[in-house]
């Protein structure tokens, strides 16, 4: 199995739904001058979608940041997005960005902290994803 | 010298580039850049298409959104500003102040449909019949007086979230219902900035309340979140009679509560609780999903083999002075 890494806010909504997958995953601290997680081995990132009415900011700075590690990037398998579908066409875009800037597949979307549904969708999915990642690696 | 005591201390002035809390800034940004008008959405363009809806029709139409004023009406002269006493940073009243005005924007919205839409007669019916209408005055009234309310800052939250993530629902599942059969589009343009604005209001409160929740005893918290699970059950109590009094006649009434379920559900998240109504009693109709949020597919799920994941539909925005690569 591979790894987990996720942003969260103070809003705790992406925390909470990490919390229930009940998977180890390593958070992307809040504070700006925290050092950051540098996974070294495949992993998918979790990530909140903050964009405006146009779009921009989607991906948040922390974000940004933990990718611009180029030895982090290269792990990148996917992306798992959160948002608001009252963001209508830009719900969970966080991921399209990331999906487009790192050349990964966005796996899956949820809002907020994700229903009961979403947590075991995701739970099988990454089963079955890194099934398929590991077996095609060999 | 005069007697001081009663005077109100002078405030300090606001400074945006010392933050006690980043959350306050990003909101402000937010909101402000997302503000608009309704002048700038041609809801003339619907003329031909309200003359298509049965007269029954046109009559829920405009009820709805009688209801949906009164709720915005009360947001923004008195939840909002309720809220301002509680702030905890300058900045925080500051983001309570727009919203306040953005609610008088959007109740002033819909007069701006009635103007393009509707006769007098029946918009003046449709206001009284608000002011008669037994569940408008009910939840109004159960909102109000946790806002009237001295004691708690918190319960005033609780109310203002779910008045802002919940009780519009039943109203603005109309437009997107009109909207998923090619109906009055332009104005469900302008309901859908009202949903976006309404989603930050209810996530900045939903994240002050968790802040405050933070600083009480484990005691503390769980009377407050009895309060809000009690204050869900009563809302929705009214909130179905509500759409039964409206909906049925349309056949709609159920396809409408699963809408109301799903966004009780995420008014709860909002204020960091778990979900009341399980998955299977939210399954909204697709139409209504998509008439949300137009470009995103239902249920994107690459690990199932829906959606495909490496095209993006539209052109998203990126920032790119923060990327380095």
């Amino acid at each position: 199995m591979g790894g987990l890494v996720y942003y969260s806010s103070r809003s705790g909504n992406t925390r909470r739904f990490v919390d229930r997958l009940g998977l180890a995953a390593m958070r992307i601290p809040i504070e700006g001058d925290a050092p950051l997680p540098g996974p070294r081995a495949p992993f998918v990132l979790i990530t909140p979608t903050y964009a405006d009415g146009q779009g921009r900011g989607a991906v948040h700075k922390q974000v940004i940041r933990f990718l611009n590690d180029p030895d982090t990037r290269r792990h990148l398998r996917g992306v798992i997005a959160s948002g608001n579908r009252n963001f209508g066409a830009l719900f969970a875009s966080a991921g399209d960005v990331v999906a487009r800037k790192c050349g990964v597949p966005v796996l899956y979307r949820f809002e907020l902290a994700g229903t009961e549904t979403d947590v075991a969708r995701v739970k099988e999915g990454l089963d079955r994803f890194w099934k398929t990642q590991f077996s095609t690696a060999i | 010298m005069k007697d001081m005591t009663h005077t109100r201390p002078i405030p300090r002035a606001i400074n945006w580039n010392r933050l006690q809390d980043d959350k306050d800034l990003e909101i402000w940004n937010r909101l402000t850049v997302n503000f608009w008008l309704p002048e700038k959405v041609p809801l003339s363009n619907d003329i031909p298409s309200w003359s298509q809806l049965t007269e029954e029709e046109q009559r829920l139409t405009i009820r709805v959104f009688t209801g949906l004023t009164l709720l915005d009406t009360i947001q923004n002269s008195v939840g909002a500003p309720s809220l301002m006493p509680d702030a905890v940073t300058p900045h925080e009243e500051a983001v309570l102040t727009n919203i306040a005005f953005m609610e008088a924007v959007h109740a002033r919205s819909y007069s701006s449909i009635f103007s393009t839409l509707c006769s007098t007669a029946e918009v003046d019916e449709a206001f009284r019949w608000s002011e008669e209408n037994a569940q408008l005055q009910q939840k109004s009234r159960l909102i109000l007086s946790e806002y009237d309310a001295t004691a708690n800052p918190l319960r005033r939250k609780v109310a203002s979230v779910f008045l802002e993530s919940f009780l519009f629902y039943s109203g603005f599942y109309l437009p997107m219902h009109w909207s998923s059969r090619a109906r009055l589009t332009n104005t469900a343009d302008l309901i859908r900035l009202i949903i976006r604005d309404e989603a930050v209001h209810g996530y900045y409160i939903g994240y002050k309340f968790q802040r405050g929740m933070e600083r009480l005893s484990e005691a503390e918290r769980a009377e407050i979140k009895d309060f809000a699970f009690a204050l869900m059950f009563d809302l929705y109590e009214i909130e179905s009679r509500y759409t039964e009094t409206l909906y049925d006649p349309l056949g709609l009434t159920e396809d409408v509560k699963a809408f109301l379920h799903y966004n009780a559900n995420k008014a709860l998240q909002n204020l960091g609780f778990e979900s009341l109504f399980p998955d299977e009693l939210c399954k909204v109709n697709p139409a209504i999903m998509a008439a949300l949020s137009s470009n995103a597919d239902e249920n994107h799920d690459f690990f199932s083999g829906s959606g495909s994941s490496y095209v993006i539909g539209k052109a998203v925005a990126t920032e790119d002075e923060d990327w380095d690569f």
